[in-house]
């Protein structure tokens, strides 16, 4: 099927791309890679008169880093911040995550930012995201601001951004020291919406005890979430093989799955669990090397 | 109805068109350029049969508003033989290890192969498979496309190392 008929704007500037939010109001939608965005225009499940195309926005490209924090642009390729080393270096939880996107056709244009603008509950860069707590910049013509992950993602396909502003950046923190990351889904074929997924990150001090724990879950909710019981079950800790087991059932013992097409809540569950296991163990046997 | 007018270059030549918005690469390619040679069968990015490279990347071009392609460098299906009509390397395996049957997937998986060697000229048959993911073929059974895929980056590591 095609898509209903819009105009086509593309602006240079931010500025001038918030100007255009701005005037078309809720007739206006950002464009970015078009990888989620174009399919819905062209299965007709929703439609706008404008689409603001921000990909030839220069100031939206580009991968810095400074001391602590990792920042990526919002119109930067998904393929460009997969195969970069600055960000497999900085926050390797992206660079495991970002391979299990879609297909490397998809993130030939999908951008970073348009995965997270998107904020489908099911994807990945957003679950990553919130996991690290990552932050937000957003400009409209009213301004800029930054918006904090734990206040982002207010339910599926939506978030904290106004109907004017556009996002310009994220800023994913850097963890020092002794660390380790696991990234593991589950989807019914390669490149399929995974039916869940945990992205973890943990910190050992020099006894090998976790200092710090950042869980977090795709698949099992309205948004991504955060697993704060299996978080502050290992908090502390030098977890064997039994007790990461027993912090995974507690963790998705918090959660509240959904049945639907594609998995039961309860598939969801026990796969949940299993993944997060899987997930924790990898982090936790990295940092112990490290 | 907003109308752009577009210019770019398709398997080396500088082509030029018009189009409206909402008009897909896939369908400037096929209606307004004549090339056919580039498939549509899902038109919402799940099957890949309409794969062509932008800018030397593979991409969807049912994912791309043909006006995202201003000044850009395209090529297609049409443009992967020799002018004398010599098949490409990845495109004389297909036809060697059988890697089609009716053809209508095909001109996306060779687009999609071609660029997979690019990046990774010596992938293990794991590689090869998470490479061909983004295509479905309903004919195969995928066993005929690894096996093409193989012959074909045995083929170009070989005349690399004759060149």
């Amino acid at each position: 099927m095609k898509a209903a008929p819009f105009d086509h704007h593309a602006p240079e500037t931010v500025a001038e791309a918030a100007a255009l939010l701005a005037e078309f109001g809720d007739e206006a939608k950002v464009l970015a890679g078009g990888q989620s965005l174009l399919p819905l225009l062209s299965l007709r499940l929703t439609r706008f008169e404008h689409l603001v195309d921000v990909h030839r926005v220069v100031e939206l490209h580009g991968i810095t880093r400074t001391d602590d924090a990792l920042r990526i642009g919002a119109a930067t390729l998904q393929a460009e911040a997969e195969h970069d080393a600055v960000v497999a270096g900085a926050v390797p939880l992206l660079a495991r995550a970002l391979p299990h996107i879609g297909h490397f056709q998809i993130r030939n244009r999908g951008t970073v930012g348009g995965s997270l603008a998107h904020a489908d509950p099911a994807s990945e860069l957003p679950t990553v995201a919130l996991t690290l707590g990552a932050t937000f910049e957003a400009a409209s013509v009213r301004g800029t601001r930054e918006i904090a992950a734990d206040d982002f993602f207010t339910g599926t396909w939506s978030t904290a951004l106004a109907e004017d502003e556009i996002l310009v950046g994220t800023r994913f923190p850097v963890w020092a020291g002794r660390t380790g990351y696991g990234f593991a889904e589950v989807a019914r074929r390669h490149g399929d919406f995974a039916l869940a997924g945990v992205a973890a990150a943990v910190a050992l001090d020099a006894d090998d005890r976790i200092t710090r724990v950042a869980v977090g879950m795709l698949g099992v909710g309205a948004t991504p979430v955060r697993v704060g019981a299996a978080e502050a079950a290992l908090v502390g800790t030098v977890p064997d093989g039994a007790a990461l087991a027993e912090a995974a059932r507690a963790g998705m013992a918090a959660l509240d799955p959904a049945d639907d097409l594609h998995a039961t809540a309860a598939y969801r569950r026990r796969v949940g669990a299993h993944l997060m296991e899987t997930a924790l163990g990898a982090a936790i046997e990295e940092a112990r090397r490290g | 109805m907003a109308e752009h007018h577009i210019r770019c270059t398709v398997n080396g030549q500088a082509r030029r068109g018009i189009v409206e918005s909402r008009t897909t690469l896939a369908d400037f390619l096929r209606e307004g350029l004549g090339l056919t040679g580039t498939h549509l069968a899902c038109e919402h990015g799940v099957c890949g049969a309409c794969t062509v490279t932008v800018d030397g990347r593979a991409i969807r071009s049912c994912l791309m508003l043909a006006v995202q392609a201003e000044g850009a460098t395209v090529t297609t299906v049409e443009g992967l033989a020799g002018a004398d009509g010599t098949l490409s390397p990845v495109q004389q395996a297909f036809m060697d290890a059988h890697g089609l049957q009716c053809g209508f997937c095909t001109p996306g998986f060779v687009m999609s192969v071609t660029a997979f060697l690019e990046a990774n000229p010596d992938p293990t048959d794991a590689e090869i498979r998470e490479g061909i993911s983004g295509n479905l073929c309903r004919c195969t059974g995928y066993q005929g496309i690894v096996e093409a895929v193989r012959l074909a980056a045995t083929r170009r590591r070989a005349a690399e190392v004759g060149a």
